[in-house]
């Protein structure tokens, strides 16, 4: 029997690395940002009916950037794992903390034994109610978990558009400045007009009973620039 | 790999729910049942078996735009009352709701899994079922806990919709093998069902308005609880009234305790009047 060539974990690592990143760099930008009645996400998406932003539980959210159907089998899951929470105890029982840890989990396990990474990033995102503060999760390729305030992006052009949000964004904007600012962000790095038909939009709001999240027609966010 | 296994492409709940926590389906077992148990002598049976709560009359009934379902709040558990203001009307999404009669514990719990069901499914599906779709659903989970009728414990519901592609409430009905069966103007299940029915096939007509709806459902339920044990009438003296919800095309909306006690005081002065 052939000896499998040597390669050390060093190696693999950065190969494997290298690789998820490639993949998430094909895709388009997200941006997840607080505002001051909740938590807007606004996705570079010109599909109408493939979404990268979905609703979990009643008060969270996911979205992710990079390989649609490895996203959409992790949205799958984070589903199950929050209504099955939901039903066991109670629904205040479901926590984005905790789904992010499971995302974590999962991404990381798959990143050290599995031949080929995850090619996706993921955002949980918790509207805080009951004067709690919204929780954003950032969580990487390879398992590793950011605890973000105020925005967090992901996808492909990511640190772009961080270093466009990090001098505009001043402290819990209104709605529709945090649209704005949303939008000329996703433009600035994609260096084209885009049209409000080609953005995925959605909120956590916090004054909504139940579960919080909606999706935002385009018709809806242009009142909402106006 | 099959394509399209269960495991990635499933979007039910309780599919999921059988497969990876059987422990926490309906019967414990994911509906299915253990090994066959012979015919039980009826001696033993009753000497065995425990008193179950059973919840009682329920009921609903169509209007111009849409459909009321109200029902009583008394549980007993054999001769006694178990409980005064149970809850036997359910909000289930936005547009549907479900009201059922038979042991208390598992009908709770089925209503509550019907609930999950269905918002899991349009949070993965992305958009909600349809309310046939729905009505299906639910007889599957009415048939999955046949094993548990021969248990003594009974779940039947009735549920309503709102049905926006036909633009109307629907009321359907379901036997115990899970038969779903869609009724076109009123119906009422549980120990006092047949009082109500009767009632209600007196002054039913077409295109009621909300108001007269509610007030045939309410006197149904008088009714019902006038001639059964096991149905609970208005209590003035306690301040407790049968429960009502609205569903219609702007969703499902509870009827206030104030309007369900005014529709009781006229009642019961009418009768004064007559007597």
């Amino acid at each position: 029997m052939p000896l499998p060539y040597y390669v050390s974990p060093e190696q693999m690592m950065q190969d494997k690395a290298e690789y998820a990143k490639k993949g998430i760099a094909k895709g388009r930008s997200i941006i997840v940002m607080e505002y001051q009645d909740g938590v807007l996400m606004v996705a570079d998406n010109p599909s109408a009916s493939l979404y990268k932003i979905s609703e979990v539980y009643d008060t969270i959210a996911l979205s992710g950037a990079g390989k649609y159907s490895e996203f959409e089998n992790l949205r799958k899951a984070g589903i199950r794992h929050a209504d099955l929470k939901g039903f066991m105890y109670s629904r205040e029982d479901v926590t984005g903390r905790s789904l992010a840890n499971a995302y974590s989990q999962t991404l990381g396990t798959v990143f050290s034994q599995e031949l080929k990474p995850m090619e996706v990033e993921i955002l949980v995102v918790q509207v805080g109610d009951n004067g709690r503060p919204n929780e954003l999760y950032r969580i990487s390729f390879d398992g590793s978990i950011f605890d973000e305030r105020g925005y967090a992006v992901i996808g492909g052009k990511s640190e772009a558009v961080q270093i466009f949000l990090k001098e505009r964004y001043k402290n819990t904007p209104p709605l529709k400045d945090a649209l704005a600012l949303c939008i000329s962000a996703l433009e600035n790095v994609t260096n084209q007009k885009l049209p409000l038909e080609g953005l995925e939009i959605a909120v956590l709001a916090r004054d909504r009973v139940g579960r919080k999240f909606r999706r935002v027609p385009a018709a809806e966010a242009r009142r909402i620039l106006a | 790999m099959p394509l399209f296994s269960d495991e990635y492409y499933s979007s039910s709940f309780f599919d999921y729910l059988a497969q990876h926590r059987p422990d926490l389906t309906p019967g414990g077992r994911g509906g299915v049942p253990s090994a066959p148990s012979g015919p039980v002598p009826d001696e033993h049976r009753s000497a065995a078996v425990p008193p179950i709560t059973r919840a009682t009359t329920v009921l609903a009934i169509k209007y111009r735009g849409g459909v009321v379902i109200a029902g009583d709040r008394r549980a007993t558990e054999g001769f006694q009352i178990a409980d005064r203001r149970i809850e036997k009307v359910f909000k289930i999404d936005e547009h549907s709701a479900m009201a059922i009669a038979g042991a208390a514990g598992p009908c709770i719990e089925m209503a509550r899994l019907f609930q999950t069901e269905l918002e899991h499914y349009e949070k993965l599906e992305g958009m909600p079922l349809s309310c046939e779709g729905k009505a299906n659903k639910l007889g599957q989970m009415v048939k999955a806990n046949l094993p548990m009728v021969f248990q003594g414990l009974v779940v039947l519901p009735i549920y309503v919709g709102y049905d926006h592609k036909r633009g109307e409430g629907r009321i359907f009905k379901y036997d115990i093998t899970g038969g779903r069966y869609e009724e076109s103007d009123y119906y009422a299940i549980g120990s006092g069902g047949k009082d109500a029915r009767n009632l209600m096939r007196e002054h039913f007509r077409k295109d009621l308005s909300e108001p007269d709806a509610l007030s045939v459902a309410m006197r149904a339920l008088y009714t019902a609880a006038d001639e059964d044990v096991g149905t609970g009438g208005p209590d003035f003296v306690r301040g407790i009234y049968p429960t009502a919800k609205v569903v219609s095309a702007s969703g499902i909306a509870d009827v206030e305790e104030s309007r369900v006690q005014s529709v009781y005081a006229a009642l019961l002065d009418g009768k004064k009047k007559e007597s």
